[in-house]
């Protein structure tokens, strides 16, 4: 069991480390994100279960897939908000990066050009 | 307390380098930016950094108060950074610091 936990221990670190090399080589800032947000929540996930497989007790074990799950639920939100805020708000992209299917998709942010719009009807136009 | 306990701990303590040089890295992006999303992708992934250093201490320490510390961290930097990221969305364009290139030219 020991080996096991020494295992996981090593290869989520390994991967954090990875994640971290990422985030400080790539190219953009949403290329950048696909390496902090998915090996290091891979990293993480694999010390958790390190700790799980360390104890062997229940309440600690379900602890720590309790800890690993919330971790993988909450990864992808914190992602999916991190890249709406940076691409609607035209972060500058990778020179190479020539698909962006969104373009005209994040107009939101922009500031409101007109009034919002009047019903034409009147407010007591009951027969 | 045999042998395996011995190889248990250089692990976690190579774990614990590896985590460290990994926080460090992070910075210098926290650092260098150039945009505010930048910083709160490293923000983010120091705090799951540290998620994991405070679980490898639950082991290396054999203190099980750790865990339940990691996942308390875990819970707060979510909302930390959920909220950065609307504060960021709410940013004009381009950011606080905004360059005139529209493309990174500095590529590895």
């Amino acid at each position: 069991m020991e080996i096991v936990t020494a295992f996981l221990l090593l290869a989520g670190a390994v991967f954090a480390f990875v994640a971290s090399v990422g985030m400080l080589r790539l190219q953009d800032t949403i290329i950048r994100m696909h390496a902090a947000t998915k090996a290091g929540a891979l990293g993480a996930g694999l010390i958790f279960l390190a700790v799980g497989a360390f104890y062997a007790e229940l309440s600690i074990t379900l602890r720590a897939l309790a800890a690993v799950f919330f971790l993988l639920l909450t990864a992808p939100v914190a992602a999916h908000l991190i890249g709406r805020a940076a691409y609607c708000s035209r972060v500058s992209l990778w020179h190479k990066t020539w698909i962006d299917e969104l373009a005209n998709v994040c107009q939101w942010h922009e500031p409101q050009t007109h009034e919002p719009e009047k019903t034409d009807r009147p407010e007591n136009d009951r027969p | 307390m045999g042998m395996e306990s011995v190889l248990l701990a250089r692990t976690a303590e190579v774990a614990l380098v590896l985590l460290s040089l990994a926080i460090l890295f992070a910075f210098i992006r926290l650092l260098i930016g150039p945009d505010a999303a930048d910083r709160i992708v490293a923000l983010d992934l120091i705090s799951v950094l540290i998620v994991s250093c405070l679980g490898v201490f639950a082991i290396y320490t054999e203190e099980r108060a750790f865990l339940d510390v990691a996942i308390a961290y875990a819970l707060i930097a979510f909302l930390g950074t959920a909220a950065l990221a609307r504060f960021r969305e709410r940013m004009p364009e381009g950011g606080a610091d905004e360059t005139e290139t529209k493309t990174e030219k500095d590529g590895p």
